[in-house]
């Protein structure tokens, strides 16, 4: 256990010490939020659209913020994968399972912090308190984990240049496109929102804002899909990672 | 003692035999030098001691423990300064240094005590907060050796240790290793032939992946018939012996 504990230790160091963590981490959502909570503002009560509105905003947020967490998982794989810094891990007696949990551990605080502080930031931009953020932050929980998990993946295939594309950019715009927080999918309809509703983004967002506004009997269809989407992920990314662990280096 | 003893220890890529039948044995406390020109299979060797890639061929057993059936018992007396420097980027020299040791099982007071141990050792006190990846090639090239020593190996494996360290680093570094003489294990790599005669008790010279000769510096050009050791060396790689 204490060698786990001191990989994931030097792991959370090396992800929190790099600058992008920050930007992407933290900075990134809350200026998506700033802004367009004020597009939201600047639009008049008349025309009816709610979807701006925090209480819609914050939770697609709160999931495109997790987006990131992706990138920053699969950063450090595949840096520590591509470099000879995984030779020494290697001839170390820590054992593959050893490896995915220290890889996983701290970045189950680190999203739960961005989700915390993008809610934080929410009261400044209109949110009104009720007990409901409180589930509304936990139901990210299987989100995050959905996000490592992926991170996890695409750190144990791609290289670390590729990472930065893949998580980076197109893992990042699924979440925000697919997620019917910068519009509503519904009004799209047709293959698009078929497609939307057959993956996971959806889904972790609707959850949020289910718990957000109390209605909680419909929060656990969305909550088992999300789950069962990072249970499967996280199986194979675990997998593919022994597997690549085997292989010769 | 037999510290290593490999058995026909064999690796191929596809078609190509990297290493071929290689049967080395290595005393305990024995400072073991590697050499030959490049892509003779020095690193691949080395890899295989250290459970990083299976052999398809052969074995080796590392005090006793076989590379292929106690990996896990090898890796825990066995360390690896790689041939390419490698350090946590992000991490001080001092945090460095005491996640090896915490990974190969030292509580936290003894990994802070060993990494002291090591900062000292290796003159490191100025560096000992700076993050790893801000420092030069050679200092970090000098972590990266205190690295595999910190765990206290029984064997370790320094592939060209001395590559990218300036002369008065490389002189610094030998002290070390002659310190660690007779105590632990080692088997070093090198293309450095000074550094080989001044540092080894025995020299083992791979061509092709197959060990041409070995013996001390002196056995080894009494075998080529020269008194220059570099003369020594090129006969024997290049099969004129
Ligand atoms: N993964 C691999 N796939 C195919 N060939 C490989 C692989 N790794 C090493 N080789 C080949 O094996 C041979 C021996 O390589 P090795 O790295 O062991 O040489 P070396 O003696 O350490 O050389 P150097 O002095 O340059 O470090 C080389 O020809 C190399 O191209
Ligand atoms: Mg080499």
């Amino acid at each position: 256990m204490r060698r786990t504990l001191v990989f994931a230790g030097r792991n959370t160091k090396e992800i929190i010490r790099d600058i992008f963590t920050l930007i992407f981490g933290i900075l990134f959502p809350l200026v998506l939020l700033v802004l367009l909570s004020a597009i939201n503002n600047s639009i008049p009560k008349e025309a009816g659209m709610s979807l701006f509105d925090i209480n819609n905003l914050l939770p697609g947020v709160a999931v495109f913020g997790l987006s990131f967490i992706s990138l920053f998982t699969a950063t450090i794989v595949s840096k520590d994968r591509c470099t000879s810094f995984i030779l020494r891990l290697f001839t170390s007696p820590l054992k593959p399972s050893q490896y995915i949990v220290g890889y996983t551990l701290p970045l189950i605080p680190i999203s739960l912090m961005q989700t915390i502080v993008c809610y934080i930031a929410a009261f400044f931009m209109g949110l009104e308190y009720t007990p409901n953020i409180f589930p509304a932050i936990l139901v990210n929980i299987p989100t995050a984990i959905l996000y490592i998990a992926l991170g996890l993946l695409c750190g144990t295939i791609f290289n670390d240049k590729m990472v930065g594309g893949v998580c980076g950019a197109l893992l990042t715009n699924l979440s925000a496109w697919l997620s019917s927080t910068w519009f509503d999918i519904e009004l799209i309809g047709g293959a698009f929102e078929k497609v939307a509703n057959l993956l996971p983004f959806i889904h972790a967002v609707k959850a949020g804002r289910f718990a957000l506004s109390g209605e909680f009997s419909e929060i656990l269809p969305e909550i088992l899909w999300v789950s069962g989407y990072a249970l499967v992920i996280a199986v194979i990314a675990v997998v593919l990672f022994n597997y690549k662990m085997k292989q010769d280096k | 003692m037999l510290a290593i003893k490999t058995n026909n220890l064999t690796k191929k890529y596809k078609e190509k035999t990297v290493v071929n039948n290689l049967n080395l044995s290595v005393n305990k406390g024995e400072m073991y030098a590697l050499l030959g020109v490049n892509g003779a299979g020095k690193s691949t060797t080395i890899k295989m001691l250290s459970c990083l890639i299976k052999p398809t061929d052969g074995n080796a057993e590392l005090m006793g423990k076989s590379i292929i059936k106690d990996e896990t018992a090898v890796k825990q007396i066995i360390s690896v300064s790689p041939q390419e420097t490698s350090v946590a980027p992000n991490l001080t020299v001092r945090e460095n240094l005491e996640f090896i040791a915490g990974i190969f099982g030292f509580s936290k007071a003894e990994a802070k005590a060993k990494a002291t141990k090591m900062i000292e050792d290796f003159d490191m006190a100025d560096i000992e907060k700076s993050r790893a990846k801000t420092l030069s090639g050679g200092w970090q090239r000098r972590l990266s050796i205190a690295m595999a020593l910190i765990s206290e190996p029984e064997i370790v494996f320094l592939d060209e240790p001395t590559l990218g360290l300036d002369v008065l680093a490389r002189r610094e570094l030998w002290k070390h290793i002659e310190k660690l003489k007779g105590k632990i294990t080692i088997i070093l790599t090198t293309h450095y032939l000074e550094e080989a005669e001044a540092l080894s008790d025995r020299i083992g010279i791979m061509a092709k992946g197959v060990l041409k000769a070995e013996g001390t510096a002196n056995e080894l050009k009494a075998k080529a018939g020269t008194e220059d050791f570099e003369e020594a060396f090129i006969r024997i790689a290049e099969d004129e012996v």
